[in-house]
Order: structure tokens, then sequence, then C-alpha cells
């Protein structure tokens, strides 16, 4: 076939329309979110004592948290869909979450400590903590890969990255209602270890699915 | 230069409002510069530039299939380039060289550079190949044979929107064959 045949080929096609990425990325999230919620519901659950913990400003704290990772994260990768998006002036939403944890840690450190600080770092569920985000991040990670498979990211493994950070982001949001452990030095411990094995899983695929 | 590029953001706007000429003319408008920028990207990872065309339909395919990432009110030719260089970089990638291209590779290209004629483009012919009947004879119908999607589907005893679907599919699953199988 040479050029000018592929062309007039391409021309032909013009009235397809494809949906936007989006689109696809709202799809994929949706069709996996209730698998993570059913190893939510199956495993873990919210915690008993969640009416109470909701007057704890440090419980919030864990969504608030959460959700300045997912939804940013969200933002960034439909970013860089597009093939000439730069990281440049964008990289900053990424901080959001790690600001937010700042000021609780600091927060936290000016107040009557309840526990040592050893016990509040190292938690009663680190290893829950470390198990249970990555596992739910899972599914969602795939939907958003799906979903990311539709852009045009120059570079697959920063694209596939934010798909880990995304997913994991939203599986912390969910696990933050089951675990106990409330203390900002917690969650920046160990949800930060678990979101980074989440992301490194996400670029590793991503450099191998997303290049288009 | 300016005018140039505002002239493609301008047929592609049309194209994405359905305009199938524009879109048939601003693809012929863009070949001719992406074949110069392939050659010298060949020339400088010292490739012979026969690959070039191979290239280009390569680079052609993906800004088909990846037209929704284009954003109307964005200039047409920084995205193009964008993929053309990533493609670029691929394909020399794939010829087992590390080069660096050069975005203004594209951007400098002068419109009155030779634009030289197709050479020959064999991996799309050799992978038309491999793709399920139906969709092969539809994309041959109206690539090879010039015949309209209406004429295909006469042809073929088919509905025109399965002549179109096939075609989509057959245009997208050779460029995944490209992508996986060299």
């Amino acid at each position: 076939m040479d050029t000018d045949q592929l062309i007039r080929t391409l021309a032909a096609d013009n009235a397809h329309r494809a949906p936007r990425v989006g689109a696809l990325l709202t799809m994929g999230l949706l069709v996996a979110a209730p698998l993570s919620i059913l190893i939510f519901a199956t495993f873990l659950g919210v915690r008993p004592d969640v009416m109470t913990a909701m007057h704890n400003p440090f419980f919030d704290m864990k969504f608030a948290v959460t959700l300045s990772l997912a939804i940013p994260a969200i933002i960034v990768s439909l970013h860089l869909s597009r093939p000439e998006a730069l990281m440049r002036g964008w990289g900053w939403l990424l901080l959001l979450p790690v600001g937010l944890l700042a000021v609780a840690i600091g927060s936290e450190a000016m107040m009557a400590p309840a526990m040592p600080m050893t016990m509040r770092l190292v938690g009663k569920n680190s290893r829950a903590c470390l198990s249970a985000i990555p596992a739910m991040s899972l599914p969602l990670l795939a939907g958003a890969l799906f979903g990311l498979r539709h852009g045009a990211p120059s570079r697959p493994a920063l694209a596939g990255a934010l798909a880990g950070l995304l997913s994991a982001g939203l599986a912390a949001t969910l696990y933050a209602s089951h675990c106990t452990d409330d203390s900002p030095l917690f969650v920046a411990t160990w949800y930060t270890i678990a979101t980074a094995i989440v992301t490194a899983i996400g670029a590793a695929v991503g450099s191998r699915v997303l290049r288009y | 230069m300016r005018g140039r590029e505002d002239e493609w953001t301008g047929l592609m706007r049309s194209a994405m409002a359905g305009d199938d000429a524009a879109y048939h003319r601003l693809l012929k408008a863009v070949t001719p510069v992406l074949r110069a920028a392939a050659r010298r990207g060949l020339a400088r990872a010292g490739q012979p530039p026969d690959q070039a065309e191979d290239i280009v339909q390569d680079i052609l395919l993906a800004v088909h299939l990846k037209r929704h990432t284009w954003d109307s009110e964005a200039p047409f030719a920084p995205w193009l380039f964008a993929i053309a260089r990533n493609k670029l970089i691929d394909a020399l990638r794939r010829r087992g060289r590390r080069v660096f291209v050069n975005i203004d590779d594209f951007a400098e290209t002068l419109p009155g550079e030779t634009p030289q004629e197709a050479a020959s483009a064999g991996e799309i012919s050799a992978q038309l190949n491999t793709l399920p009947q139906r969709q092969r004879d539809v994309l041959q119908s109206i690539a090879v044979d010039s015949a309209s999607i209406k004429d295909t589907a006469t042809k073929f005893s088919m509905s025109e929107g399965a002549v179109r679907v096939a075609l989509h599919r057959g245009l997208a699953a050779l460029t995944a064959k490209l992508r996986d199988h060299t």
C-alpha cells in the first residue's frame, strides 16, 4: 500500500468518532471499582467505631490526603494522555498530599501525644496496610490503564506511574475507613510505601501497554 | 511557517467537524514534511533512507487513530510533531539505534524542501495480509481499488455501516500489528 492509498483510506474513515480518553478512564474505573469494593467488604470492612472516629480530625485528614492524591493524579494522567503534553506546570498538583501530610504531622507534634511516637508510626496495621492497599489498587490500576490506553502519552512509563498513583489513592481512601491507625506519621510511612509499590507496578506495566 | 501551521489547524478543525475532503487535504499536506523529517532522522542514525516511507505511514496511522486526543482549541502542528517524533524515535530504536530526535527537525522543515515521492513501504502491506478476510477485503477495496464506502458495500453485499466498522477495525488492527510485531 503506498502512502497516497493509505491517506485515502484514512480519509474514508474520518467519520469514525472515538470517545474522549476521560470517558474511557471513567468507564474503566467504574468497572473496576466493584472488584476493589468486594475485596474491601470481604476482608476489611469499615471500622466499627467509625461514628466516633469521624469526630477525630486525624481520621478525616486521612481522606483529605488520599483524595488529594487520587484526584490530582486523575487530572494529570488525563493531561499526559495528549502526545504534546509536558509535566511542567502540573507536577505541583501531585505535591498536594505531601503538603497536607506535613501540616498534619506538624499539628500532631504540637499536641500532647496520646501514644509514643514509635507506636504511632508503627501502629497496629502496618502489614495489613501494605497488602490491602496494593490488593485493592490492582483492579483499579487495570481499569485506569485500560482507559489511558485510549490516549497517546509520549512517556508511557510516566503515564503508567500516574495510573498507579490514582488507583493507590482511590484504594487508600477505602482502606482509610477500615484502618484504626489515624496518626499522620502512620499514613506518611505505610500509605506511602503501599502507594510506591502500586506506582512502580503501574510504571512497569504502563511502559509496555501505554505505547501507541 | 506560521501560515502553513494555521492552515493545518483550520483543516483539522474542519476534518473533526466531518469534512472528509479537508482531512484528505491535511494528510496530503503534512506528509512531505513528515517524510523529510523521517529521512533526516534515518540519515542521522546512519540508516538507509528507504525506510522513511514505513515511518511516514506509521505516523499517519497514529495521527488518525489518536486524533481524539487533539484539543481543537490548540494549534495542530505541536500535536502532530509530538506524535511524529515519538514514532520516529520508536522506529529508530527498533532498528537498534539510540537517537535523540529534535522536535525542531519537524518544525524547521521548509515547505519548499524536495518532497521525494513515496518509495517502497513494505510494513503495512505485509501486515495487511495477516488481517481477517473481511477487514482485508474492505481495506484493499478502498485503498488499492479506490472504491468508495458505498461501492465497497455493494461489492461485498455488506451494509455501509458494516464496511465502516470493518475499515476502522482493520486500521486499528494494522496499527497494533505494526506496534507489536516489528
